[in-house]
Order: structure tokens, then C-alpha cells, then sequence
């Protein structure tokens, strides 16, 4: 797929200054943000003869503003900064770049100001920007990148990842993407196909046709691999499914049912679950030796495995003790704990790539929650609460969550949806993740450019 | 002896009002539902005159009910008489739990009905199992009558 290759094979980065830091501006993620920091997002100034190179061969009127777009569209979706209404700006986007006029973006409550400039050079597309801090009257940041035109929303994205950085200190998760199940139908005979896109909801394309059910895709933390059930001829497996030439091969050679498939974090191991006989353990193949191992060996239902990021700890889904609940043990199958005990069936216990937390769906009294423990299982939160929601998958700085809600049909079966939410840790900024289609079953990547 | 007949009367009333509210305590929720189990013959189909194709199961369980048993010996007997069929067990959850549990517990449900028709002379080589977990829905309604005829094993012919 060209897209994917435009994204890694001719991807460069150029440090143009050194980074300044004054502290000045600070925004707070870990409470509620109830006053998201007024940024202006200027728009990024082009020269005439860059604008029309652009305008031939992206199909983009104005690149500079469709950058700008992009960068403010992912402060405002993240719910901590509050981007400017453009027609208030007093300063050119050309002008702004080289010295602003910091009390004219004093005067319409800009605390941080972001301006760049877009240029075509050698075919390449050059973007610089840069981020000031308006009260303080000074330069935070400056940075430059060159790149295929064609990468030009990656550049909006990781432009949107650095300001995220310098102004909460925490990593940002705007250069992703989200992988998941694209659904449409009938409740009773959905038609089911994997889908991928921006996590802006971008470039959306389907990767299988829909003829066969295929369920709960995740991928790989370090290549271009997706693992997913499959139901092929009939037979539900586990597959592996490569983006960018679009080869699918089964994972291993099981007499059953496989399912559930997660990637170890060093990407070498699938992890799923194996029912044989009215029993569901859970196993790892390794990727390279095809070495099958056991993992757990119990009479009980065992799923929905989920790796610690330093692949020490497997937490997973087990109904050993009458019940859905979440269990920690060593990567080898041992030390086996309970850690959920609160009233209600816990699943889908997911690892934070941060280490600290575990993300799960809860089912009480009726309804379904998503939630956050701690990996020994205290300080349970409960930050949702729906007639059908559940799979959380984590962004990769362990700050927002991804899941899914279906809604209730009436007596007739009629007005069935699925969609796509997400929601901070913090339990604020609930919005819709829009689809082309119906969705379940995200599942978020790692940043792209690492 | 009138006291006598007021207070007969008014045990009798006492005994009454007894009887009514054990029936409002008892665990069927509707006519086609007994102990979360659906009992009604909506959905299913016949392998055979007087052979039901499904069984029926409690939220979570993977237990068979009397009745249950009783279908799948009629499906038995129905496969001792005809040799050379070989069938597919497909199990099935609800929507109200995660995903991939329910693909689990379908799994379960369709071998507890195989285990209990290998006692009843079926070899294995002729029974092979296959789970939707909630993804093949029979009724798509979201209310627990739905949510019971869901939860089943189904007996389909695979030559």
C-alpha cells in the first residue's frame, strides 16, 4: 500500500533550533480540565509558488491552513486547550512566524500561539513551526521537517504531538492510528470487515471484504502486523494480517477454536486463547520458532490476555471463581492473583503502556462500565456507565481510551447502532469517534514515529 | 360458633393470599421462560418430526435442564437411526457480556451438549463444535425473552 510506505520509508526529521524551555505555560492532565488553555493556532504561511505546487498536487487549495487545521482539530479533540476562532487573528500568518505582536494575541486571551511556514522544495514538502508563549513574550519551541507531500497530515499530527508534549510534559497520541471492526446489517447477520484509520478518523480503509466474520483486531507495537480472529471457512482462528502487502496466514495449527490474539510488547509472541472440550486456555506462539506455550491450565474460562509493557506480567479474564473476574500472573503462567473483588463481572482487562493501570469493562446490576484499577487491583474507577459498552484499548501515553457502545433495539429489533467513544482517564471529554460505517472493537497504535 | 366461622373464613383468606404471592415470588418471568431459561418453541426448528434442533441455557450457565436433556436424547436416537449424518453444534450467547467470554461460553454450551449425547452412543468423529458467541444473534430485540432464545446450542446437519 503506498500509504504506508509514504509514512515509513521516506519519513525525515530536522531539528531547526534548540528547544527553550521557560515553564511559564503548564497544562494539568491528570484532573478534569474544566478551562482548556486558550491557544491560536495561526494559520502556517505559504508562498504563492509553494501554495500552487501544493494545490496541483494534493488537491489542497491552501496547505499551510489544511496543516493548521489538523493541529487544531487534535488540541481541541484532546480537551485540554481551547483553539481560537481564526477571524479574531490580527496578525498575517507570514508575519506572525517571524516576530509576533504579542499584545495583539495578548488582546484576544491567546495564552500560547502556534505559527510555521510550508514550502516546496526539491518535490519535497518543508514545514517549520513554531510555539510562544504569548504572556511571557517568548519563543518555547522551534522545529522543522521534510518530508513526501504526501505525508503532509502526518506532519499536522506530529506538529500537534510536540505541542502536547511541551506544554503537559506527557508524550502526545495524535500520530496513530486505530484499527478496528467495520460493521454494518442486520443485528441478526452483521456484515464484518477490518478497517483502519487515522486516529482523526482520516484516511479510512477497509483490509478484508466482509465475506467472512472476522472479530477483535490488535496490532503489532513494532511493525506493520495485525492479529485477528477469523471465522475463514468456518473455522475460527486466529490470523495474522500484514497492512501493507495484505497477506493473512493462520497462527499456528490448532485442533480448535483460537481467539482472542494480542501481540507481546516486543511484537516477537502472540498471546490468545485455545477452547478444546468445553475448556479455554490461554497459549503464546512465538512469532519466529512457532513455539507453542501453555500458559494457564484450569478447568475455567481463561481470556482476554493483556501483557504488562515490560512483558513481565499477563493480566487476563477468568471465570475460575464462579464469575468473569481480572487475574495478574508471571509471563510464564505462575503466580496467578486475583485482583478484581468488587460486586459486578469484570472482562477485558487491559495493561496501560504507562505500567500503572489496567482498563476493563464491568457488567452490574444491568450495566456496563469502563473502568481503571490499579494493577494490584485497587483504586477501582468507574468512568463511564451505558446500556452496552466495552474492549477500552489504551492510547499509547496511557491518557485516553477507545472502546465501543452498541444501543438497545426496541421489541422489533429496530434501531441497532455501534459506534466508536473515547474518553480521558480522567473521566471527562466523552466524545463520539467518528466512522464511516458502524465500528467495534478498536484498538489504538503505538506512535508512528517511533 | 359464628367467632369459629369468621375466623375459618378469614384463614382461609390468609391461606389464599399465601398462595397468590408464592406465585408473584416464583422465578418465571413470563410464560416462555422458566428459571431464565427459555422453554417456548419460537425459534426452533425440527431435525425430524419431533426432534427440536436447540437447547436452551440460563444467563452464564452452561448447564442443561431436564428439558434440554430430553431434546438432545431425541436427537440421539434421531442420529442412531441415521448413521451417516454428521452434525455441527453451534453455541451461542447473549449481548449482555464481553465479547470474547461469550465466544468462550458458546464454546462450552455446544460441548456440554456434545459430552451428553456421547452418552448416548454418539461417537465424537461425528459431532463437531463451532462458536458465535453473540455474533449470530436469533432475535434482535434487547430485553430478556430476546436475550433467552439467544443463549442456545443448535444442532445443524453438516452432510
Amino acid at each position: 500500500m503506498n500509504y504506508t510506505k509514504f509514512c515509513f520509508l521516506s519519513f525525515l526529521l530536522i531539528l531547526f533550533l534548540p528547544i527553550k524551555s521557560f515553564g511559564l505555560i503548564e497544562v494539568d492532565i491528570t484532573r478534569g480540565n474544566l478551562n482548556p488553555l486558550p491557544v491560536a493556532v495561526s494559520p502556517l504561511s505559504i508562498d504563492e509558488k509553494s501554495k500552487n505546487n501544493f494545490k496541483k498536487l494534493l488537491k489542497k487549495k491552501n496547505l499551510g491552513l489544511e496543516i493548521s487545521s489538523i493541529v487544531e482539530n487534535n488540541l481541541k479533540t484532546s480537551g485540554l486547550f481551547n483553539p481560537l476562532n481564526k477571524d479574531a487573528f490580527l496578525q498575517a500568518p507570514d508575519i506572525a512566524n517571524l516576530k509576533p505582536r504579542f499584545e495583539d494575541w495578548n488582546l484576544i486571551k491567546a495564552q500560547a500561539l502556534i505559527t510555521g511556514k510550508v514550502s516546496y522544495i526539491d518535490d519535497k514538502l518543508r514545514v517549520e513551526f513554531r510555539l510562544w508563549d504569548v504572556l511571557a513574550g517568548k519563543e518555547m519551541m522551534a522545529l522543522a521537517f521534510t518530508t513526501v507531500p504526501s505525508n503532509w497530515r502526518r506532519v499536522g499530527h506530529i506538529i500537534s504531538d510536540k505541542v502536547y508534549e511541551r506544554l503537559t510534559g506527557e508524550k502526545g497520541y495524535f500520530d496513530t492510528r486505530i484499527i478496528y471492526v467495520a460493521e454494518e446489517g442486520p443485528k441478526t447477520r452483521r456484515v464484518k470487515k477490518l478497517a483502519i484509520m487515522d486516529q482523526d478518523g482520516a484516511n479510512n480503509k477497509f483490509l478484508t471484504l466482509g465475506n467472512e466474520l472476522v472479530l477483535t483486531p490488535r496490532f503489532n507495537p513494532t511493525s506493520q502486523m495485525v492479529t485477528y480472529l477469523s471465522y475463514f471457512r468456518n473455522l475460527p482462528r486466529v490470523y495474522l494480517l500484514d497492512i501493507e502487502t495484505g497477506m493473512q496466514e493462520v497462527v499456528g495449527d490448532f485442533p480448535g477454536m483460537t481467539f482472542a490474539p494480542r501481540f507481546s510488547p516486543d511484537g516477537k509472541k502472540i498471546i490468545m486463547s485455545f477452547a478444546k472440550d468445553g475448556n479455554s486456555d490461554i497459549y503464546t506462539m512465538d512469532l519466529e520458532n512457532r513455539i507453542v506455550e501453555k500458559i494457564t491450565d484450569h478447568p475455567s474460562i481463561d481470556t482476554s490476555p493483556s501483557y504488562s509493557p515490560d512483558g513481565k506480567l499477563i493480566c487476563f479474564n477468568s471465570d475460575r471463581s464462579g464469575y468473569q473476574q481480572i487475574y495478574v500472573m508471571k509471563s510464564d503462567g505462575s503466580n496467578v492473583k486475583r485482583i478484581s473483588f468488587g460486586t459486578g463481572i469484570y472482562g477485558t482487562p487491559v495493561w496501560s503502556p504507562r505500567g500503572d493501570l489496567i482498563a476493563f469493562t464491568k457488567l452490574h446490576k444491568g450495566k456496563f462500565y469502563i473502568g481503571v484499577m490499579r494493577t494490584d487491583g485497587s483504586g477501582e474507577r468507574l468512568l463511564t456507565e451505558n446500556f452496552y459498552q466495552e474492549a477500552p484499548s489504551w492510547s499509547p501515553n496511557g491518557r485516553v481510551l477507545v472502546f465501543y457502545r452498541e444501543t438497545k433495539t426496541d421489541n422489533k429489533g429496530k434501531g441497532f447502532s455501534a459506534k466508536l467513544w473515547s474518553i480521558d482517564l480522567t473521566g471527562y471529554n466523552e466524545r463520539l469517534v467518528e466512522t464511516p460505517t458502524d465500528g467495534s472493537d478498536p484498538s489504538w497504535s503505538s506512535l508512528l514515529s517511533n | 360458633m359464628k367467632l369459629n366461622k369468621i375466623l375459618k373464613n378469614a384463614l382461609l383468606v390468609v391461606i389464599a393470599c399465601f398462595a397468590l404471592s408464592a406465585c408473584a415470588t416464583k422465578k418465571v418471568s413470563t410464560g416462555q421462560m422458566q428459571s431464565d431459561v427459555y422453554t417456548g418453541t419460537d425459534t426452533v426448528e425440527y431435525l425430524a418430526s419431533g426432534v427440536p434442533d436447540r437447547v436452551f441455557f440460563a444467563t452464564n450457565e452452561t448447564v442443561l435442564t431436564t428439558a434440554s436433556r430430553e431434546t438432545l436424547r431425541k436427537q440421539a436416537a434421531w442420529l442412531r437411526k441415521n448413521s451417516d449424518v454428521t452434525i455441527v453444534l453451534e453455541g451461542h450467547a447473549d449481548e449482555r457480556g464481553t465479547r470474547e467470554y461469550n465466544l468462550a461460553l458458546g464454546e462450552r454450551r455446544a460441548n456440554a451438549a456434545k459430552d451428553y449425547m456421547m452418552t448416548y452412543g454418539i461417537s465424537s468423529d461425528r459431532i463437531s463444535v463451532l462458536s458465535y458467541g453473540k455474533e449470530r444473534p436469533v432475535d434482535s430485540g434487547s430485553n430478556p425473552l430476546a436475550w433467552s432464545k439467544n443463549r442456545r446450542s443448535v444442532t445443524v446437519k453438516a452432510n
